[in-house]
Order: C-alpha cells, then sequence, then structure tokens
C-alpha cells in the first residue's frame, strides 16, 4: 500500500504548485477521506442521480407500477402523446413560461430597484429590509392560504373593497395573475437581498470615479455598477428560471394545479400521485422538466467555477 | 446592512461611502422621494402579515355582520379552534422531528465533503462539487416517480416506520432533504474553509495529528459562524418543504406543518378569520426564527451568492 503513489498524487504536485507537496498520507487517513467523500457522494447519487436516470429510462416505457415485468417499451409514444393529444400540456407549457416572463418584469426588477436605493445610507434602511425580506422566510404553501384572506369571493378584502364578486383563486381567466402576485410579494424581496450582497461587492471607487465625470444616478448604475455585477446578474436569471420551472407549491395548495393553473410540475405529480398512475407518461414528463433546468444549471456551474478559479 | 455583516471590506467601504456623499451625488431632494417611496411600499410588504394578525383575533360573527373593514370583534377562539381542529400540536411534532435530524445530516456530511474540497486539491474537485450543486438546482418533481416507487420498494423495521417501508416514513423525507440540500451548503462552507491558512494544518500534521482530527478539532470550530448561518437557513427552508412531504407521505396524521396546510384548505377556507390564525401559527417558527437570528439568515443567504 506504502509503495503505490496514485496518479492524483503526481498531477497535483505538478498542477498547483502554490499548495506544497502533500506527504504520502497513512492507510487510516486515505480511507477517512475516501468515507468523508463516499457517503455524501453515495446519498446524492442514490437520490438524486440515478433516479434522475431512471426518468430517463422510464419516459420511454408505459408502465403502471406495480409489477416490473410490466414495463413495456414504446420508444418516443410518450413524448408524441404529450405533444398532441395530452391536452393540459401546451396550456401548462405557457403557464409555465407567463410565470418566467412575470417574475422577471416585476418582481425581479422591483428588487433590483429596492437594493439600489436602499444599498446607501438611509434613513429606516434596515427596517424597509426586514420589510421587504420578511416573506422569504415564509413557505410558497403558507403564502398561498395568506392570501386567501384577499382572495376569498365573499371573505376576501378585495372583492370586499371594490364590490366585485370575483373568485379570484378559482375563476380560470384570473387565478394564474392571483398567484403570480403572491408569489411576487414573496419573490422580491429574495431577488433584493442577493443584490444588495452582490452591490455591497462593488467598488465604491468605480462609483466615484462616474461622479467625477459627471454622470447622472440612473447612468452610473446602467453604465458602470450593472455590467460589474454580471456574475451576480448571471445568477438571479438562473434563480429566476429554476424557480419558474420548480413552481408547485403555490397552484397545488389552491387548486392542485388544475383549471388554469396547469404547471408541469403539477402535471408530473398528477400522473403519479392521482388517479391514474402513468409512470413512463410522468417521467416524460420529467425529462421535459431536466433538459430545460439542465441548461440553466449548466449556467450556473459555469459561473461558479469561473468565480472558484479566479 | 453595513453594520450588520463584519466583512474586512467594510471599513473602507463606510469610508468610501461617507466621501460618496459629500460629493454630493444623492441630493437632499432625491433622498426624500426615495424615502416615502420606500416607506409606501414598505407599508404593502407587510400589509398582508398584518391583516393576518388584525383578522386572526376577529369574531367570524362579527366580520361577518360588520364587514372586514371594521373595528372590534376582538376573541382568541379562532386561535383555539385552529389548534385543535388543524391538530397543529401534531404536525409541528412531525415537522420538528423531520428538520433537526435533516439539518444537522446535511450539515454534517456538507462539512465532510467540503472539508475534503478545502483542503486538498484532487483533480476531481470541481466534477464532486459540480455533482452536489447541480443535485441542489433540479426540479424535484423531475425525481419524483423512481424515488416515490423505489421508496415504496425499501421494507423498514416496524419501529423505525408504521408503514413498513419507506414510503410514508420521516426516514425517507429526511434523506431526501439531505440529499438535496448538500449541494448548497457545501458549496458555501467550502468556500469559506478555503479562507482558512493553510498553515494550521501543517502544523497539526507536524503534531502528528490525522485528517479527522483536523477536521474535527481544528476545521468545525472554525466555521462555526457559517455553520450558524446556514443551519438557520436550512431549518427555514427544510420546515418550508412542501413537495417531498406533499408526495412521499400520503396519511395526514404524518404531515409536517406546511404540508398539512393542503388538507386543512377544505377545512379553513370557508371561515377566513380561521385561516388568518392558522396562517400566523404557521408562519410564526419561521418568524421567530427570522426575527432572533435575522443577521444569520442574511449572511447564510449571500454567502451562497457571493464568494464568503
Amino acid at each position: 500500500m506504502a509503495t503505490t503513489t496514485d496518479k492524483g498524487t503526481t498531477e497535483k504536485v505538478a498542477t498547483t504548485s502554490t499548495r506544497r507537496v502533500e506527504k504520502r498520507r497513512s492507510t487510516r487517513d486515505r480511507l477517512v477521506i475516501g468515507a468523508m467523500i463516499g457517503v455524501p457522494t453515495v446519498l446524492v447519487v442514490w437520490l438524486v442521480w440515478l433516479p434522475a436516470l431512471a426518468s430517463l429510462l422510464l419516459s420511454f416505457a408505459r408502465w403502471n407500477g406495480f409489477k416490473f415485468s410490466g414495463i413495456e417499451w414504446v420508444g418516443a409514444q410518450n413524448y408524441r402523446d404529450i405533444t398532441t393529444i395530452y391536452p393540459p400540456f401546451w396550456p401548462a407549457i405557457q403557464h409555465n413560461l407567463i410565470w418566467l416572463v412575470f417574475l422577471f418584469v416585476f418582481p425581479t426588477i422591483l428588487g433590483v430597484f429596492l437594493a439600489v436605493i436602499l444599498d446607501r445610507e438611509m434613513w429606516g434602511s434596515r427596517f424597509y429590509q426586514t420589510a421587504f425580506y420578511l416573506p422569504v422566510v415564509l413557505s410558497l404553501a403558507l403564502v398561498g392560504f395568506i392570501w386567501q384572506l384577499f382572495y376569498s369571493t365573499d371573505q376576501g378584502l378585495i372583492n370586499e373593497v371594490f364590490g366585485s364578486n370575483v373568485d379570484w383563486y378559482g375563476d380560470p381567466d384570473v387565478n394564474l395573475w392571483a398567484v403570480l402576485i403572491a408569489t411576487a410579494w414573496r419573490h422580491t424581496g429574495y431577488v433584493m437581498l442577493l443584490y444588495l450582497a452582490g452591490l455591497k461587492g462593488v467598488d465604491g471607487s468605480l462609483r466615484e470615479a462616474a461622479a467625477v465625470d459627471g454622470a447622472g444616478e440612473v447612468k452610473t448604475f446602467f453604465h458602470v455598477i450593472f455590467p460589474v455585477m454580471r456574475p451576480i446578474n448571471l445568477i438571479v436569471l438562473v434563480i429566476v428560471v429554476i424557480e419558474s420551472l420548480r413552481a408547485f407549491d403555490l397552484v397545488r395548495i389552491v387548486n392542485k394545479g388544475r383549471n388554469g393553473l396547469e404547471l408541469i410540475s403539477a402535471l408530473v405529480s398528477q400522473n403519479v400521485i392521482g388517479e391514474a398512475t402513468r409512470y413512463g407518461f410522468g417521467s416524460a414528463l420529467a425529462v421535459i422538466m431536466m433538459v430545460i433546468s439542465s441548461v440553466f444549471i449548466t449556467i450556473y456551474l459555469r459561473i461558479v467555477f469561473r468565480e472558484d478559479r479566479s | 446592512m453595513t453594520a450588520t455583516t463584519t466583512d474586512p471590506g467594510t471599513v473602507t467601504k463606510a469610508d468610501v461611502r461617507a466621501r460618496r456623499t459629500g460629493t454630493g451625488v444623492i441630493n437632499r431632494r432625491r433622498g426624500t422621494v426615495a424615502t416615502v417611496v420606500m416607506l409606501i411600499l414598505a407599508i404593502i410588504w407587510l400589509f398582508p402579515l398584518l391583516w393576518a394578525l388584525y383578522n386572526s383575533f376577529r369574531d367570524y360573527s362579527f366580520t361577518q355582520t360588520n364587514g372586514y373593514l371594521s373595528l372590534g370583534g376582538w376573541t382568541l377562539e379562532n386561535y383555539k379552534e385552529a389548534w385543535s381542529r388543524g391538530n397543529f400540536g401534531l404536525h409541528l411534532r412531525n415537522s420538528l422531528l423531520i428538520t433537526v435530524p435533516a439539518v444537522v445530516l446535511t450539515l454534517f456530511l456538507s462539512s465532510l465533503v467540503a472539508f475534503v474540497l478545502a483542503r486538498f486539491s484532487y483533480r476531481f474537485n470541481l466534477t464532486l462539487l459540480g455533482i452536489f450543486l447541480a443535485a441542489n438546482l433540479l426540479p424535484p418533481q423531475a425525481l419524483l416517480i423512481p424515488v416515490f416507487r423505489m421508496f415504496r420498494e425499501i421494507p423498514l423495521p416496524e419501529f423505525m416506520s408504521s408503514s413498513g417501508t419507506m414510503l410514508n416514513s420521516f426516514w425517507a423525507l429526511i434523506l431526501v432533504n439531505t440529499a438535496f440540500q448538500m449541494g448548497f451548503c457545501t458549496f458555501v462552507l467550502s468556500n469559506y474553509m478555503k479562507t482558512l491558512p493553510h498553515e494550521i494544518y501543517e502544523s497539526a500534521e507536524l503534531d502528528g495529528a490525522g485528517v479527522w482530527r483536523q477536521y474535527w478539532q481544528l476545521t468545525m470550530p472554525l466555521v462555526r459562524p457559517a455553520l450558524a448561518a446556514l443551519a438557520t437557513l436550512q431549518v427555514t427552508w427544510i420546515y418550508n418543504e412542501f413537495f417531498w412531504a406533499t408526495v412521499l407521505l400520503s396519511r395526514g396524521e404524518k404531515y409536517p406543518v406546511t404540508s398539512a396546510l393542503n388538507n386543512l384548505r377544505g377545512q379553513f377556507f370557508a371561515d377566513t378569520n380561521l385561516v388568518a390564525a392558522g396562517s400566523i401559527i404557521v408562519a410564526l417558527p419561521v418568524l421567530i426564527v427570522f426575527f432572533v437570528l435575522q443577521k444569520q439568515f442574511v449572511s447564510g443567504l449571500t454567502l451562497g451568492s457571493t464568494k464568503g
């Protein structure tokens, strides 16, 4: 054991000159290191990566989920069915897209705006920040519950104030927007928090230089500060995309993701724990989610690793 | 904000800021407008919770006759009723039994990986971090079917799970939450650990300390601030976790508080005052965490987005 110098060690010495040469570790130490990495890795591979792979495989099968022998391979049939004869699919895609665009246009931009203003010394800044990110600690399911106080048909504040009689959570024409406003309440503070952290990292002398050059506040922000914050901008972009793809809790609590609130995430779970257990079909929906998210996960990892190396 | 976070850059940045104000970039009139706008927005943002708090103390029949835009009808009945009808004692206990082990396990396992990533420079380090971080971002719904089916297949002895399988057991939720949250924690912790000077390990090795002792006695005490921040964040996240609990537990009495809202909806939505009281009960644990440990919460979130 002691005589074998594994390839990793020599490579390491060659690549990282800043780190001193590692002395050969004892067997015990190597076992410890192996276990330190091994146990968490096994857990994440078992519960995340293997299921991801299994979803991919099952998406090409028809299976009611009982006996393994009942798995019937059908090729791309599930995907064909989803796009052609599954009525809730296109509405769900549309709703996910609306969700994404809405999150960008309202809460994300508002969050950036709040962060830029609160970044400076200002009377009561702490209080404002607390107010905006208070909803961030609440679960989306609870947010849906709290907003029932506004949206209820006969007891809700909105209908009482405006004398209207709209079923905000039930009417398929408006419920998506009702749910989005509730989401925005929580999302704004989150974006604000991320940007506040980013703005702290911006070198103050940049602003000063811009001010000396006679650039106004708005100009300074768009031409000096915003470009410097590129990593944060990208991370926020990725987070918004992933959040709008994952969105589930709110629509589930409101009406299980039906009747105007179809989302891909809700469709997946309806195919497993709903009335019908169509595992292959549900898996194909799951794979569609995975493919979309993997693009953005790749972007995210690239930013993170680039930061890591510098 | 500048006062709450203590990073090494604070002093210089505060200086710069002072000078910046001196150069007159922010004029007085604009400052007043900003303050007014902020005040209005802050009140709008606080309003939903305050409205819930206000109506949770009001009698249902009073608000029915006088409308919600009235004053009076004070009562504590809503809380009593919500507590017993929602069975919150049981659900809060379930939340505790899931959240605490999951947070401890997540922090422990991710600190192990983070230590190896920060302490040694193996070739596989980036790949390893990638495996954990990407797992953190995958939509959980995409993995539902295999995980669900697998847990149904795994038997557990009676004393561990009354259902006899992983499905419908707290073990399933603890492990799934841990697997998903490790990525974020590993990332934050390894960044934090990389800021520790490498020399401390060299002197520890001269003293004959093995890898485990270096991890447990040297690194772990030094990363306590990061652990505290992450623990705060994870407690709120796992307490708030809704999807896995909803799909992996089919029996209502096993639900933690957040997914119990599923069933309460039908019972409560006819009575808005009851919804208000129930919401406050569910929000209370995280609100307490938030107000007591606000600093930890914020620094935990920002540790992840910028370099720690």
